[in-house]
């Protein structure tokens, strides 16, 4: 099941720039939240931030607090254990291109030590058909590499590999902007599928996406989170004037 | 791409301009034709109809192609939204003027009777109540609307007080009943054009502030979260 984020106060900084100011929200156990905003705006930082894939980058630092159900992300506790319980999904689909699509799956629960065989099948086959991928790859998932699917199926095929070891948390950042139409209906539907077990939060340049897929919206601004409400209020009667300017293109 | 979009949100609007000067007309025509008894305005009001016929399925065509290729959002949802709503209610007022005309065209076939009833009044009090409710369109005031909101009491209070009066002349006096049935069906004509106007005045406040004034706004309505658990349990 999903756990509930809670972020209070959170500040980033890529060296002496400050990125995030203060950002105060949460994203609910088992519903999608969307991260809206014009480019540079800070919500990619922002959710980089949750799973302290933030500190990745040289000089880069955050502060405040971020809660994922009862592990505080920033109190000491290994990135790495963080990791396992928030998976991301990026922009563009990175499956590992030398691996077969069932080591790209497997790959995460490897890492992590583990080798019982008859149970990675098992893993195997549980997050490929979460990820709606499991009908078209079946047949030739040991033979085939990951680099050989389509864009849409790669995509799907490395929210199966985030899934595998068995996430709370699933971010996706910009999860459809290379994909096609249809792929892109693809993973939406999917999203849908995966709240009932995950908590997604989605960062995503496409307003009619974040209206279809999140049950709560934020929208940043020059690293300052400026709305944060029910999609549906976002989208139609947005309380803040530079978020109904954003939405109803008038800049951005 | 987005200033395209503009563009065509202010085309939509010029369109629902140029609609809303024809209902205003024809009450006006229609108004006129029932105090003078001209045969020659109520044509007018006829072929008048005609225009805003085309007119509704002009600006409906043109807002239905925004909604599917724009895909607009917030204000701009609710303006395209609340157009369409205004473009229904003044294809209705049109309506309501042709009845008022063919009422007329029906009167003077009748000898003429003076009966106490003041509609030209009546008339005055409507038309500036759509045409106040064209004004909050225009400038996007919902200040503007709300003063249209207020009016309808008075069109309605006067609505019932011709009925009383009417009917009661009819009573009195036998030989005038058609004479006043159709001067109490103009009545009844022209407080459905102030619910019209009424309509409008609302749809500019949703548009301008996103709020539901609908059915006086009361908060003892159902919410749409109840309407859901209602439908849902």
């Amino acid at each position: 099941m999903g756990v509930g984020i809670k972020v209070e106060k959170l500040n980033a900084w890529f060296g002496k720039t400050q990125a995030l100011y203060d950002i105060t929200m949460e994203a609910f156990a088992n519903h999608a939240t969307a991260i809206i905003g014009p480019s540079g705006c800070g919500k990619s930082t922002f959710v980089r931030c949750l799973n302290r894939m933030h500190e990745t980058v040289p000089d880069a630092r955050a502060t405040g607090v971020v809660q994922i159900g009862d592990l505080n992300v920033y109190n000491g506790t290994a990135a790495v254990q963080i990791r396992r319980r928030i998976g991301m999904v990026f922009q563009k689909p990175n499956p590992f291109p030398t691996m077969s699509i069932y080591d790209n799956v497997a790959a995460g629960l490897k890492l992590n030590g583990f080798n019982d065989r008859k149970r990675l099948e098992e893993v195997v086959e549980r997050s490929l058909k979460l990820s709606a991928l499991w009908d078209e790859v079946k047949d030739q998932m040991h033979k085939k590499s990951g680099a050989s699917l389509s864009g849409g199926q790669q995509q799907r095929l490395c929210i199966a590999r985030a899934l595998a070891v068995e996430p709370e948390v699933l971010l996706m950042d910009e999860p459809c902007s290379a994909l096609d139409p249809i792929s892109t209906g693809k993973i939406e539907e999917l999203i849908f599928e995966l709240k009932e077990r995950f908590t997604i939060v989605i960062v995503t340049h496409n307003m009619q996406q974040a209206s279809r897929v999140a049950e709560f919206t934020g929208f940043f601004l020059l690293g300052k989170l400026v709305e944060f409400d029910k999609t549906e209020k976002i989208f139609t009667t947005p309380s803040d004037k530079r978020t109904e300017d954003y939405i109803t293109g008038r800049f951005g | 791409m987005r200033s395209r979009f503009h563009q065509g949100l202010d085309e939509l609007r010029a369109r629902l301009l140029r609609m809303g000067g024809l209902a205003e007309q024809a009450v006006d025509r229609a108004c006129q034709a029932y105090i003078d008894r001209d045969l020659a305005r109520c044509q007018a009001v006829l072929e008048g109809e005609t225009l805003i016929n085309a007119a509704e399925r002009d600006i409906d065509e043109f807002a239905f192609d925004l909604l599917a290729m724009q895909q607009p959002m917030a204000v701009d949802l609710r303006f395209i939204l609340a157009v369409t709503k205004i473009n229904s209610d003044l294809e209705r007022v049109g309506d309501q003027a042709v009845n008022i005309a063919e009422r007329v065209m029906d009167l003077v076939e009748l000898p003429k009777v003076e009966l106490p009833v003041d509609i030209p009044r009546m008339a005055a009090a409507v038309a500036a109540m759509v045409r106040r409710a064209l004004e909050s369109f225009i400038e996007g005031k919902a200040e503007l609307a709300q003063a249209v909101l207020e009016m309808d009491n008075v069109v309605d209070r006067m609505k019932d007080e011709a009925f009383i009066i009417l009917v009661k002349a009819m009573n009195e006096n036998p030989e005038v009943t058609r004479q006043a049935l159709d001067a109490l069906l103009v009545a009844r004509n022209l407080e459905r054009v102030a619910d019209h106007a009424t309509n409008i005045a609302e749809d500019v406040i949703f548009w301008v502030r996103g709020a539901d004034v609908r059915h006086g706004g009361n908060p003892d309505n159902p919410s749409r979260q109840e309407i859901n658990d209602a439908h849902s349990s």
